[in-house]
């Protein structure tokens, strides 16, 4: 079924179905991905996927219901309306909350993501080679004894019309790349990654950076099986922007959805310890903490013109000089709350409903350089590359685990030390920040991977960060 | 035209196009699911989901790949679609290196089986939850109707399982204390529904008292199978996988090697005849109905896939391609339900974990929280719940010498995953009695 064909239809059905409803709204969703993956230096995946289906919400008596189907026939569509319709209509006798049109805004536009050379110009085997490649660049000894090399493209296109006379596209390019190096002396087993997520095109396999950042993954594991391990104590930490974008995810992301704070996630993820209340009061962090929702850093994995329910999305300010100021709700949350929000009701594909979910979220830089953090530590670690993570169901005590540490003592990087190890809570911890990095640390991580929501969707996030510096965390490294 | 019927047209249509030297399977995930989103025992979102996948995965003069698509259900689509993308598989095939490990297809035989259910449907489906739970504040999810799996090759393999099942898995608060639980089956039972819930409120009652704050330290720490489950997860991750370990990245390393035993007491298995997933893999493969993982704490083997057997040279399991327990049985002890609490003596019951990770994976250390109904017992006897407190503890340490008594019963655990689509299986779980648990914040 071609792209024109299906829009056409779709068209054409919902100007049959508005009249059924309250309101309709189609989210006709579709998915190219290509996955491959080689592990010491065999192709172990080579996997294409075409996921397309079609998302009918119905409003009824102000209550917003929902049924997918990938049977994109007409009469398969009409079959996903009777569905979506019945069942919202038993449902709205017993409705968690009235809803109008305000939550489902009738925008117009599109969105593309940038990219200098377009997915499909790369080659099967250009990506097996580049690889393949990779993977001998990982083996820079006989003890890095697994290598992996990993590439996934995703095209996607999501295309909404609504009874109300919403009509966008927004079309994405994904790219996802991850190199692990396992060394093995027989005494220890140490592994180090690298890798991103990042809205782009073909340049991402075709950078020549690629070969040199998989050998000194390689050389850092080798380097790990040797170090000592993390020492035991309270001390400065100073934190990578591949681990920040795990510390901003999980203690500040998770616990500012509006959608949390209401109850919605009480069973799975959990709830939050941030009251309706604390918004516009609380002071999250030291002053140097600035955090913003922006769905327009350019390449960011997370980029988009409209969230799924068609709210434009907008950079927004949610921690500002330390204070909270806004949460990520969408506008079923703000109506629900009357807090303020972001465009942020996202769902994972066709066959879920959208919930709040993270975006984009950064802090914002400072004035510090590198060195300058570096040098104003008597006796604390650098950490890198998240490998552990646990928080609770309020996101309140967390225990984080990096793959690479560094001890800092008397001003300088002393030595490398492995599994290290810090814990904390989020408002003692993020009030601990005394240094944040300047522009030329600040770097943009994607992740694919934030799961939530009942029935269950993963989704894309990121988060770009500057190092930051936080005092008296407590440290700690591997069990033995 | 049932799934079954499509599945069977769309595999015969594309084994007849197949080339010399060329094969291929076919395996069809599909379901017709009903979610029911719970927030204060009101309705915040249903979601009806019918969705078809169809999954090929082609071998040509020993290349492997894999396509995948959305299917309409409609076999005269659907075989269009799937006949462009071996086409595809084909034109591809050409330009990939080789596979050493490739496992050729085989005929590994016939089996079908169908677990039909007596599903809430029409009116009943709201108003059979929204009205008992009207009384708490309840947050959870129900899912209910039927999946579908097949696999078929081009060597004559066909497969099918099907159920339709529901669940509804759920929490009710009052205030910040909270108890959990999950009823689930083939056939709703209202007053059994209505009896699961009142036995969630009764405990949540228990909980009503002030909380007490526990301090860092290490304690004796009774584990609700509910709990054990969620350890459990940890052998998804690897532990018991011949791959990761060969890999650097299994948990239970020195168990394999040796170097450390488990408690007499611990005993782990797979166990099919638990009846709750389909013990064929992604290549049709059939499990053994019981395969003795760890006994009286020594490990056994490990899972072992025919593609691991093939790269490292040791007999296979016909375990799934990610080496995870699909239908996972730790066996029960002797400790009686009426004496936990007096055996536990001073210590905590903790009912429920929540995100656990390794914090050293080499040393089978793992970090996590309590969460829920967990409580603080003195002489035997529930005194208050606790604030939720985080562990650190090894795998080695508290099913090895920490490992007191496991219970004389067990609880089944279905697997309430929804991720992308509707999971199957389930564990059979005791409770564990432990001591030297180690709380760290």
């Amino acid at each position: 079924m071609t792209h024109e064909l299906i829009q056409a239809d779709f068209s054409k059905i919902l100007s049959q179905l508005k009249t059924q409803a309250d309101w309709v709204g189609l989210r006709f969703y579709s998915e190219k991905s290509n996955v491959q993956m080689v592990r010491n230096e065999t192709l172990e995946t080579h996997a294409a996927q075409l996921d397309q289906g079609l998302m009918v919400e119905v409003m009824v008596d102000g209550h917003l219901g929902y049924a997918a189907t990938t049977d994109l026939t007409p009469e398969g569509i009409a079959q996903a309306f009777q569905k979506a319709k019945t069942l919202s209509t038993q449902a709205a006798r017993f409705k968690a909350i009235e809803f109008t049109l305000e939550q489902r805004p009738p925008s117009r536009g599109t969105f593309q993501s940038p990219y200098l050379h377009r997915l499909d110009t790369l080659t099967q085997a250009e990506v097996v080679d580049t690889l393949l490649q990779a993977s001998r660049s990982l083996k820079v000894s006989d003890k890095v004894v697994s290598r992996t090399a990993l590439a996934t493209f995703l095209e996607t296109e999501i295309q909404y019309l609504s009874s109300s006379g919403a009509e966008w596209l927004q079309n994405f390019n994904l790219v996802t790349t991850y190199y692990a190096a396992t060394a093995d002396n027989k005494k220890d087993i140490q592994t180090r990654t690298a890798g991103n997520s990042l809205q782009t095109g073909a340049e991402a396999l075709r950078d020549p950076q690629i070969l040199e950042t998989c050998r000194q993954t390689g050389e850092e594991a080798l380097e790990l099986l040797e170090a000592d391990n993390c020492p035991t104590g309270v001390m400065d930490v100073l934190l990578a922007p591949d681990q920040m974008q795990l510390q901003i995810h999980e203690s500040i992301g998770h616990p500012l959805e509006l959608d949390r704070i209401l109850g919605d996630e009480r069973n799975f993820a959990g709830w939050s310890f941030i009251k309706p209340e604390d918004f516009g009061r609380l002071q999250y962090g030291s002053a140097l903490l600035n955090v913003v929702f922006d769905p327009h850093e350019r390449g960011q994995f997370a980029s988009y013109a409209f969230d799924d329910v068609g709210n434009p999305a907008r950079r927004e300010y949610l921690i500002q000089n330390g204070k909270l100021v806004r949460g990520l709700g969408s506008l079923e949350s703000q109506k629900r709350s009357g807090i303020p929000g972001v465009a942020n009701q996202r769902a994972s594909s066709w066959n879920r409903a959208p919930i709040d979910r993270m975006a984009n979220i950064n802090i914002e830089p400072g004035k510090d350089s590198l060195e300058d953090m570096i040098a104003s530590v008597q006796h604390g670690l650098v950490m890198k590359t998240n490998r552990s993570w646990s928080i609770d169901d309020y996101r309140n005590k967390f225990q984080f685990g990096c793959e690479y540490g560094q001890l800092i003592e008397n001003g300088r990087i002393t030595r490398t030390v492995k599994n290290p190890n810090y814990r904390g809570k989020t408002l003692e911890f993020w009030r601990r920040l005394k240094a944040v990095g300047n522009a030329k640390t600040y770097e943009n991580h994607g992740s694919p991977n934030c799961g939530k929501g009942e029935p269950s969707q993963v989704i894309r996030v990121a988060h770009a960060s500057p190092y930051c510096l936080f005092s008296n965390i407590e440290v700690f490294g591997g069990a033995s | 035209m049932s799934q079954r019927e499509i599945l069977t047209f769309i595999s015969e249509a594309l084994f007849n196009d197949l080339h010399q030297g060329e094969e291929l399977t076919v395996d069809f995930r599909g379901e017709n699911t009903d979610f029911i989103r719970w927030n204060q025992s009101k309705v915040r979102q249903n979601t009806s989901v019918r969705q078809i996948e169809i999954n090929l995965e082609f071998h040509k003069e020993g290349r492997r790949l894999k396509k995948s698509f959305s299917a309409q259900g409609s076999r005269e689509w659907d075989v269009v679609e799937a006949r462009r993308l071996l086409l595809d598989a084909r034109q591809e095939a050409l330009v990939l290196p080789p596979d050493p490990y490739l496992v050729p297809f085989v005929n590994n035989g016939n089996s079908e089986a169908f677990f039909p259910g007596t599903l809430l449907t029409g009116e009943d489906l709201i108003s059979a939850i929204a009205v008992p739970a009207s009384a708490h504040d309840l947050a959870g999810l129900y899912a209910g109707g039927r999946i579908e799996v097949g696999n078929f090759n081009s060597k004559g393999q066909h497969h099918w399982f099907a159920n339709e099942s529901f669940f509804i898995d759920y929490s009710l608060y009052h205030g910040t204390l909270a108890s959990k639980s999950c009823y689930a089956g083939f056939h709703w039972h209202q007053a059994e529904f209505e009896d699961n819930l009142k036995r969630t409120a009764e405990q949540l009652q228990i909980l009503n008292r002030p909380r007490k704050s526990v301090k860092p330290g290490k304690y004796r720490v009774y584990l609700a199978p509910a709990a054990v489950a969620e350890l459990t997860t940890m052998f998804s991750f690897g532990a018991l996988s011949y791959r990761a370990y060969k890999t650097g990245q299994c948990a239970l390393k020195k168990l394999q090697e040796k170097e450390r035993t488990l408690s007499p007491q611990f005993t782990l298995s797979e166990n099919f005849h638990l009846g709750l997933t389909p013990r064929f893999n992604e290549l049709g493969e059939l499990a053994p109905e019981k395969l003795l993982l760890i006994k009286e704490g020594e490990l056994q083997r490990l899972l072992v896939s025919s593609r691991s057997a093939k790269e490292f040279g040791v007999a296979g399991n016909h375990a799934s391609a990610g080496e995870s327990p699909r239908a996972l049985e730790i066996d029960r002890g002797g400790l009686a339900q009426k004496d936990i609490l007096s055996r536990l003596g001073t210590g905590l019951y903790l009912s429920n974990l929540h995100y656990l990770n390794w914090s050293d994976l080499q040393n089978a250390q793992v970090t996590g929280m309590t969460r829920y109904a967990c409580m603080w017992v003195e002489n035997g006897e529930m005194v208050a719940p606790i604030e939720d407190m985080r562990f650190d503890v090894s795998l080695y340490e508290i099913l090895g010498e920490g490992l007191l008594e496991v219970t004389d019963f067990q609880d089944v655990d279905p697997n309430v995953d929804t991720y992308f689509q509707r999971s199957l299986g389930g564990k059979k779980l005791p409770g564990l009695l432990i001591k030297d648990f180690s709380l760290t914040l």
